[in-house]
Parts: structure tokens; C-alpha cells; sequence
């Protein structure tokens, strides 16, 4: 009987805390949820001049926990001329994009655990390691799409499927510019898999030119170094892709009332909230991972940090744990720091017009997408003869 | 990679999908019971007017436009990726200049469909 490889692990025990690993990855982007939203209202506020929720718990941080409960117990409704499978699938939907990308994007260097009866057990935290990682993501954000054209003809109301074509539209149009300016990293890098790309960040800036290897030891090997036009259209097509400000025009109220979600309430809604902010999460960890290092600490190797930490804590599983928690926090670090440059965008910038925005995604970024593609090719033939 | 390879992918969809139906359901649940039902409640959000709606909303065609569009640059983009990322290696054996040649006459087609496109008005909003 032939083996069939899985993917799930090489025994029974593995297999189940690999399933328990992916389900607390996708909790861990759900919870996340709740503390975005409190940074986004708190934030608003401090830029506006305002206070915020503050009544609830220490600094209005349980106000959101509070909210979660009231949705819960909110009216079931649905609009009567509504489609109904479209209606309630729609906002499950929302939840896949981002779950699924989440799940395999690694978030720290891997662990290997040796008991003294166990063998040694490779953990790595990232749900799954596909090798095909940037494709497999391309495709897994795009079904976010279904779901938006969903909620808007389930709906059947005019604002909503107006709201979902805009949104839909917007989001195909800015996935070509998202695409192609992913195509610089993939020449750079040469793989899909994000475990190796972050690999090649480490250390020193190193490149070719004119057939001679150059070490710039006084930057990190970043990919933003080598592709700075890369990183600019790739992070303004991310915000397109999550419905942000200054691209949310599916929920442009003043002519749309709240776009595709109108006759959603309840925790309907705040499952398209939670796609959302999935995606804003996802599109953080591809900024940190593809131009910023990954979990990578300048100037030190993950055997370095475990030598450290073996020197206080003793060769073995502990400090091997230390490293991981130590690359996670390195990771988590720039995580944060993109959601909240997301935030303060969306309270800084004015939204567009709807032809100016597809002017700006076809005719703008596009062909400079295109440039970048371009002129990586040719930088590197030159550089590299 | 082996088909098996995407089952993790499989089953983290269902239970993702789970989630989200047990959630919906507990709030069908959870929610109040006696519920007050009336003709302009479950009538389609309108503005402070009467609802005129129709299923058959018109939209206008230029979403189509940009819908088949999309597929055909797409599909132009995900032709450049396997070649991306055969690119490294081809430099380093001495065959970069051929690759970089071929690219070029893809691109050169991508661009000339760009600017036809422009051309023709097809991505005009106004």
C-alpha cells in the first residue's frame, strides 16, 4: 500500500496538534479582532481630539468584549425579498481569506523538541507549509470577492449589490497591481516559499554588481533594499484589497448608505469586520515577511539567540522556546507597527472618487507595477554580468 | 507536491466554515424570541422613502468590462511568476540575456494591450 503523504505530520500525536495548532492560528486572528478594533477607536479619537471608549474596563479595553456579547444576543433578521443561502453565506465566507492565508505565513523560527522517551519533534509555527506560499495566497485573497458579490445580491437591495460591484471591481483591478509588483521579489528571491525568503533576508546586505559581490554590513539583507518601488505599490494595493481608507468606496456613506453589508446586523456584521481586519493582519505579516525580514533580528542568527539563551537557561527544549518567542515578537513587532500605520492612514487621508481610484489602480499603478518588473529584470542582468 | 499536501488546507477551511455557521446559528439562537414583524421592517433599506426595488437592479456594464479584463491581464501576470522564478538561475548559467529577451516580447504584447486598452476608453469611469 503506497503512503500517502498527508502533510499533517508523521504520527497520530503530530496529526492532532497540527489540526489544534491551524484552529489556534485562526482564533488567534479572531481575537485579534476585538484589540484592533479598541486601537482603531482609541486611535481615532487621540487623533481627533477626542476620548474614545473609556467607560468599560481599564481604558475602555473590555468595550469591544462587551459589544461581542450584545451581537450575540441581537435579533436574527433577514431582509424578506433577500436571497437567503447568499445572505448567511456571505459573511462565513468573509472568515476564509484571511483564515486560510494566516495559517501559512511562518511566524518564527521552528522548534526542535527532544524528550528523553520521545524522538525529536519538529514544531513550527505556521499552520501549514504549502512551498507554493505567495501563489497560494494570490489565490486564497481573491475569494474574498465572492463573498462581497455575495452579501450584495443576497441582499437585494440596491446600495448593497452597488456597494458589492464597486468593491469587487476595486478589488480585481488592484489584485493586478498586487500581483505584479510581487513579481520583483520572486526574481529576487527565486521561490515561492516564504520560509525561504525570510532565509535569504539574514544577515548583511549582500548583492552582485558588475559581477563582484558587495557586503554593506551596516544595513540588514532586507528585500525592501531591493525593491523599494515593490514595497510602496504592494502596501498601497493592500490597502485596496482590505477595503481600507482612502479606498473603502463600497461603504462611501454619503452615497451608499454601508455598501455590500447594509442589511447586515449583529454578528453578521462583525464577521465582515473580523475578514477584514484578517486581511489587513495577513497583508502586515506579507509586508514584514517579503521587504522587512520576516522575524529576522539584524545582526544576529537563530543559533546565536539560542547559544544566549543556553548560556542562562541550559542546552535543550527551553531555550530553543526562547528563541521562537524571541523571533515572534521580532515579528510581531513590525506586524503592529504596519496595522497601525493602516489606522492612521485611514484617519489621515480623505477617500477618493470612484474614477480616480480606478484611474489610479489601471492607469497608475499598473504600468509603474510594470516598470518595476521591468527594470528588476534588467538591473539584475546588468548587475550580475 | 502531492495531493494529500492541501488536505491541512481542507480541513482548516471546514472548520473555519463551522465556526462561522455554529455562530450564526447560536445567534439565531441566543437572540430574542418574540419578535415584532411588520411589512416595512423586512422591506430592502431605503432612505426615508418608499423601497421601489426590483430583483434586476441595473448596473452599469462597464463592471463587466472590468471583469474581463482582469482575466485577461491576469492571466498575462501569472505567465511572468514561473519565469521569475527562473530567473536567478538562468543569470547565473549564462543564459539571463535569452530569458530577458523572451520576457521582453511578452511584456512588449502586455504593454500594446495596455495602451489599446486606454485607447479605446474601455477603463474610462466618467
Amino acid at each position: 500500500m503506497p503512503q500517502i503523504q498527508l502533510g499533517l505530520g508523521v504520527d497520530s500525536t503530530e496529526t492532532i496538534i497540527n489540526v489544534i495548532k491551524m484552529f489556534a492560528l485562526f482564533l488567534l486572528m479572531v481575537q485579534l479582532v476585538p484589540l484592533l478594533v479598541w486601537v482603531e477607536r482609541r486611535g481615532s479619537a487621540f487623533i481627533q481630539n477626542r476620548y474614545g471608549p473609556n467607560r468599560v474596563g481599564p481604558l475602555g479595553l473590555l468595550q469591544l468584549l462587551a459589544d461581542a456579547v450584545k451581537f450575540l444576543f441581537k435579533e436574527e433578521f433577514r431582509p424578506k425579498k433577500g436571497v437567503a443561502f447568499m445572505y448567511y453565506f456571505a459573511p462565513i465566507m468573509a472568515l476564509l481569506p484571511g483564515a486560510l492565508s494566516f495559517a501559512s505565513i511562518p511566524l518564527s523560527v521552528p522548534i526542535t523538541l527532544q524528550g528523553e522517551n520521545w524522538g525529536p519533534y519538529n514544531f513550527v509555527l505556521q499552520g501549514y507549509d504549502l512551498g507554493i506560499g505567495i501563489v497560494f495566497i494570490l489565490g486564497i485573497s481573491s475569494l474574498g470577492v465572492y463573498s462581497l458579490l455575495m452579501a450584495g445580491w443576497g441582499s437585494s437591495n440596491k446600495y448593497s449589490l452597488m456597494g458589492a460591484l464597486r468593491a469587487s471591481a476595486q478589488a480585481i483591478s488592484y489584485e493586478l497591481a498586487l500581483s505584479l509588483s510581487l513579481v520583483g521579489i520572486l526574481m529576487v528571491y527565486g521561490t515561492f516559499s516564504f520560509t525561504e525568503i525570510v532565509a535569504q533576508q539574514q544577515g548583511p546586505l549582500t548583492f552582485n554588481f558588475m559581477g563582484q559581490q558587495q557586503v554593506w554590513s551596516f544595513l540588514p539583507n532586507w528585500g525592501i533594499f531591493y525593491q523599494p518601488l515593490g514595497a510602496l505599490l504592494f502596501f498601497a494595493a493592500t490597502f485596496a484589497e482590505a477595503n481600507r481608507l482612502p479606498f473603502d468606496l463600497p461603504e462611501a456613506e454619503g452615497e451608499l448608505v454601508a455598501g455590500f453589508h447594509t442589511e447586515y446586523a449583529g454578528f453578521k456584521l462583525l464577521m465582515f469586520y473580523i475578514g477584514e481586519y484578517g486581511h489587513m493582519l495577513v497583508a502586515s505579516c506579507l509586508l514584514a515577511t517579503f521587504y522587512f525580514g520576516g522575524y529576522n533580528i539584524p545582526g544576529v542568527t537563530p543559533a546565536e539567540v539560542t547559544a544566549f539563551f543556553a548560556s542562562y537557561v541550559g542546552e535543550g527544549n527551553l531555550s530553543q522556546i526562547l528563541t521562537a518567542v524571541t523571533y515572534h515578537v521580532s515579528l510581531l513587532l513590525r506586524v503592529l507597527l504596519f496595522l497601525w500605520v493602516f489606522i492612521h492612514v485611514r484617519w489621515t487621508l480623505p477617500r477618493f472618487r470612484y474614477d480616480q481610484l480606478m484611474d489610479l489602480g489601471w492607469k497608475t499603478m499598473l504600468p509603474w507595477a510594470l516598470f518595476n518588473a521591468c527594470a528588476t529584470a534588467v538591473i539584475l542582468w546588468l548587475f550580475q554580468s | 507536491m502531492s495531493s494529500g499536501a492541501l488536505l491541512p488546507v481542507l480541513i482548516l477551511a471546514v472548520m473555519v466554515l463551522t465556526f462561522g455557521a455554529l455562530l450564526i446559528v447560536g445567534t439565531g439562537l441566543l437572540g430574542p424570541r418574540k419578535v415584532i414583524k411588520s411589512a416595512a421592517k423586512e422591506m430592502p433599506y431605503e432612505c426615508g422613502l418608499p423601497g421601489q426595488e426590483t430583483k434586476d437592479t441595473k448596473v452599469s456594464v462597464r463592471f463587466y468590462l472590468t471583469a474581463i479584463l482582469f482575466i485577461l491581464f491576469d492571466i498575462e501576470i501569472i505567465f511572468m511568476y514561473p519565469w521569475a522564478i527562473q530567473y536567478m538561475d538562468s543569470l547565473k548559467d549564462g543564459s539571463g540575456g535569452y530569458m530577458l529577451g523572451v520576457m521582453g516580447v511578452f511584456v512588449g504584447l502586455f504593454v500594446i494591450g495596455l495602451i489599446w486598452e486606454v485607447k479605446s476608453k474601455a477603463l474610462d469611469w466618467k
